[in-house]
C-alpha cells in the first residue's frame, strides 16, 4: 500500500540508511504518543497519514508541481517570511525548522553545541543529507530574527543559496518602512526566481489562499476553548506543525473537515478529557515535528494543553491580511502590517505580547501557563522575566520550562508539570 | 493506618502513619532496581492504603500505590506537619534540589527545581567525597568551623572533579577544598531560594540536611536559622503518608455525601 520512497530519496542524494533509521524512530514513538490517545477525532486520520509519509508524499507532490509548472520550491524558517508572495508567484513555500535531536551529531561537526536546538537540528539535517525537504528546495530564505540564525545563514549559503530578509527589531515608523521595502525586495527576488511579474490578481489570490488556511486553523483552535476540549493538545499541535509542510489548499479543506467534527463534539459536550482536567496554555518558542515533549508530558499526566502562543500555534495564524486594497502598494502595505503585528520576542519592547497572552489564557479558559523556552533561545528565555511579572499581576499561575530535544530531563519536567497541576488543583 | 513511600533516585524511604504517629521508618538504597527495593519495603508493612512519591513514584502505580503525588507536594505536607510555621522548604536530595514556597495556609504557591544535572545535589557531594577519599560523615564535618577555604568555580560535577584534582596537585589543603565545595553548593541553593523568595520558617529537608557544614553555610547565606527534622530524609515519605491519610478522609466524606444524596 505504501509507496517505496527510496528512489525519490536517492534522486535527492539523501543518506538512505540514516533516513530509514530516523523515520523508523519516528514510526516507533508515534503509536505511543499519538495513536494510543483516547477519543481521537476521526478527522485526525488524514494528519496521521501525512506524518507517516512525511519524507515521502509531500516531497513527491512538490516535485511534481515543480515539474508541471516550473514552480520554485522555497525553504523558510520563520513565520515572518510572507508565504503569500511565494504562492502569488507560483512558488511553493515549505518550513525547514528542525525538531529532532537525531541530527545534532551532524551539526556538531561544524557548529558550536551551545546554540538553540531548532537551529542545531536543521543545520544537522542539511549537512547530514537527512532531509528531503532541504534537498528539493531551489533556495532558502532566512531572516534576521536572532543572532544564531543570522550567522547560520552565512554558513548555509555556502552549501545552498540562502536569501536573507532583514526583519526590524522595533515597530516604529522607520521599521515599518524598512519592512515594507524588505517585502518589496523579496518580491523582486521571487519574480526573478519564478521568471514572472507579480500582479494585483496573483497577489490577491496568494493572500486569499493563506488567509483561508489561517482561518481554518483559527476555527480549529476556537473549538479548544470548549470545556472539555474536543481535541487533545497533541493533536491540535500536530495540525499546526503540518501547516508548514502540507499542500496548502488540501490542508485547509482537511482542517475545516476536522473542525466540522469537533464543532459537533462541542455541541454534544463531548471531550477528550474530564471537565476537571487541568487546562494548560503553552507560551514561548516553536515546537517543530517531532517535538511533542511538553504536550505529551502534560497529557500523560492527566492535564490537557488548550492553546499554544508559539510560532507553531496562535502566532502563526492569528492575524489576517486585508484583502481589500486594489493596488500592489496597498496589498504590500497590508501584508507588511499583518506580519509586523506578530509579537516575537526578537522585538524590543514587546509588551503587546504579554497582553495578548493574558487575553488568550482567559479566552481558552486555561488554569495556568507553561512558558516554554528552547535552551539557548536568549530572547524568549530573558523575556520570561517580564512575562512572569505580567501573568502574576493578572493572577495567572505560570511555570517556565527550559529544555531541548533530548529525553534526559523528561523525568524532572514530568515532576515539575505534575506539581504545577497539583498547585493549580489545590 | 497508612504508608507513604518515597522512591528517590538514590534511596527508597517509607513510613507508616498510625493515629498521627510516625512508625516503622525504613530506608534502603535504591540500587539498580529501585522498584524491587520499594516493593520489598512495602511488603514489610501491614496492608493499608499507600501513597507513592519520588522520582520512581509512577512505577508503583500498578498494584502497589493507591495514589501518586509529586515530591513537591509530599515535602510541603511533610514539612508543614513537623513544623506548622513552615513557609519555605529547601529540599536537597540525591538527584535534584528544590525550593518550595508555602502560603500561610500551607498550600504551595511557587517552587523551583534544579532539573538539568547533578549540580547542587547529594550526588555532587558524594562524588566529591569520593574524589577526596573521605567517608561521607567525615566529609560533611571537615569543612565546619573557622577554616580557610578555596574558591571552587565549577558546579558541574565533572568539571568540579577536575578542578578538585588540580587543586590537590597544587597541594591545597583538603579541608579547604571541602569547605569550598560546600560554599559553592550553598551559594547555588541560596540563590535558588532567593529566586523563589524566602519566608520563615525555613525547613531544610532531604538527606543533605544531615550535613552540618551545609546547614551552617546555608544559614549564613540566608541570614536565618533553618529547621531540620530528626530524620530529614523521611519528610517526603511522611508527606506521602499524610496524603494517604487525607485521601481516606476524602473518601469517607465522599461516602457520606453519596449517602446523603
Amino acid at each position: 500500500m505504501t509507496v517505496d520512497r527510496h528512489p525519490l530519496w536517492t534522486s535527492l542524494g539523501i543518506d538512505l540508511a540514516r533516513n530509514d533509521e530516523f523515520l523508523g524512530m519516528l514510526g516507533g514513538v508515534y503509536p505511543d504518543v499519538y495513536l494510543s490517545q483516547p477519543q481521537r477525532p476521526q478527522g485526525m486520520a488524514y494528519f496521521d497519514g501525512v506524518t507517516f509519509d512525511i519524507h515521502g508524499a509531500p516531497i513527491q507532490e512538490m516535485l511534481d508541481e515543480k515539474a508541471a509548472t516550473g514552480a520554485p520550491i522555497v525553504g523558510t524558517f520563520c513565520i515572518y517570511v510572507p508565504d503569500e508572495v511565494i504562492l502569488a508567484l507560483g512558488g511553493i513555500p515549505v518550513g525547514l525548522c528542525g525538531g529532532s535531536a537525531y541530527s545534532f551529531p551532524d551539526a556538531d561537526t561544524l557548529m558550536p553545541r551551545n546554540i538553540c536546538p531548532l537551529i542545531r537540528s536543521y543545520v544537522g539535517f542539511k549537512i547530514g543529507k537527512l532531509s528531503p525537504f532541504f534537498e528539493c528546495c531551489d533556495f532558502l530564505v532566512g531572516e534576521t530574527t536572532c543572532d544564531a540564525k543570522k550567522k547560520t545563514w552565512e554558513i548555509l549559503d555556502e552549501i545552498q543559496p540562502t536569501y536573507v530578509m532583514e526583519l526590524p527589531q522595533r515597530k516604529g515608523t522607520m521599521d515599518r518602512k524598512l519592512w515594507r521595502e524588505e517585502i518589496l525586495r523579496f518580491v523582486r527576488k521571487m519574480e526573478e526566481a519564478a521568471g514572472k511579474k507579480l500582479t494585483v490578481e496573483s497577489l490577491k489570490e496568494g493572500i486569499h489562499r493563506v488567509n483561508a488556511k489561517r482561518r481554518a486553523l483559527r476555527r480549529l483552535y476556537e473549538t479548544r476553548k470548549a470545556v472539555p476540549s474536543p481535541i487533545s493538545g497533541k493533536d491540535a499541535l500536530l495540525v499546526s506543525q503540518l501547516a508548514f509542510y502540507d499542500q496548502i489548499d488540501r490542508f485547509t479543506d482537511k482542517v475545516n473537515a476536522l473542525c466540522e467534527e469537533l464543532e459537533g463534539r462541542v455541541r454534544d459536550g463531548v471531550g477528550v478529557v474530564d471537565r476537571e482536567a487541568p487546562r494548560l496554555f503553552v507560551s514561548g518558542t516553536p515546537q517543530v515535528i517531532p517535538n511533542w515533549k511538553i504536550h505529551h508530558i502534560v497529557e500523560s499526566s492527566g492535564g490537557i494543553v488548550v492553546g499554544e502562543e508559539t510560532c507553531t500555534g496562535i502566532r502563526y495564524f492569528n492575524d489576517r491580511v486585508d484583502e481589500s486594497p486594489d493596488t500592489l502598494e496597498g496589498l504590500i502595505e497590508a501584508l507588511a502590517d499583518r506580519y509586523l503585528s506578530i509579537n516575537c520576542s526578537c522585538f524590543t519592547p514587546n509588551e503587546s505580547r504579554f497582553d495578548q497572552v493574558i487575553q488568550w489564557v482567559k479566552e481558552y479558559r486555561a488554569d495556568g501557563v507553561l512558558y516554554y523556552s528552547l535552551q539557548f533561545c536568549h530572547a524568549y528565555n530573558v523575556e520570561f522575566v517580564m512575562m512572569e511579572r505580567a501573568l502574576k499581576e493578572a493572577g495567572i499561575p505560570v511555570m517556565k520550562i527550559e529544555s531541548d530535544y533530548g529525553d534526559e530531563d523528561t523525568g524532572q519536567i514530568k515532576t515539575r508539570i505534575e506539581a504545577f497541576m497539583e498547585q493549580i488543583n489545590q | 493506618m497508612v504508608v507513604g513511600i518515597d522512591v528517590g533516585s538514590r534511596t527508597v524511604k517509607a513510613v507508616l502513619l498510625r493515629e498521627g504517629e510516625i512508625r516503622e521508618p525504613r530506608v534502603a538504597l535504591g540500587g539498580s532496581d529501585p522498584y524491587e527495593t520499594a516493593v520489598s519495603l512495602l511488603k514489610e508493612y501491614p496492608r493499608c492504603p499507600v501513597v507513592a512519591t519520588g522520582y520512581g513514584r509512577h512505577t508503583l502505580r500498578e498494584g502497589w500505590a493507591d495514589r501518586v503525588i509529586t515530591e513537591i507536594k509530599a515535602h510541603t505536607l511533610g514539612a508543614r506537619y513537623l513544623f506548622p510555621g513552615c513557609r519555605t522548604v529547601i529540599d536537597v536530595g540525591g538527584q535534584d534540589s528544590k525550593v518550595i514556597a508555602l502560603d500561610a495556609d500551607g498550600q504551595f504557591v511557587n517552587f523551583q527545581m534544579n532539573d538539568k544535572c547533578a549540580a547542587g545535589t547529594g550526588k555532587f557531594l558524594e562524588i566529591m567525597a569520593q574524589t577526596l577519599g573521605y567517608e561521607m560523615d567525615t566529609f560533611a564535618r571537615v569543612g565546619l568551623g573557622e577554616i580557610s577555604s578555596v574558591k571552587i568555580n565549577s558546579m558541574c560535577t565533572v568539571f568540579a572533579e577536575s578542578e578538585v584534582i588540580s587543586l590537590l596537585s597544587r597541594r591545597v589543603g583538603k579541608a579547604a577544598i571541602v569547605r569550598g565545595l560546600h560554599e559553592a553548593m550553598a551559594s547555588r541553593i541560596a540563590s535558588m531560594a532567593n529566586r523563589v523568595g524566602v519566608v520563615e520558617d525555613v525547613v531544610f529537608s532531604g538527606g543533605v540536611a544531615r550535613n552540618p557544614t551545609m546547614v551552617a553555610l546555608l544559614e549564613e547565606r540566608l541570614k536565618l536559622k533553618v529547621k531540620v527534622a530528626e530524620a530529614p530524609e523521611l519528610i517526603g515519605a511522611l508527606g506521602a503518608a499524610l496524603a494517604a491519610e487525607g485521601q481516606i478522609v476524602h473518601m469517607a466524606l465522599k461516602k457520606v455525601n453519596t449517602k446523603g444524596a
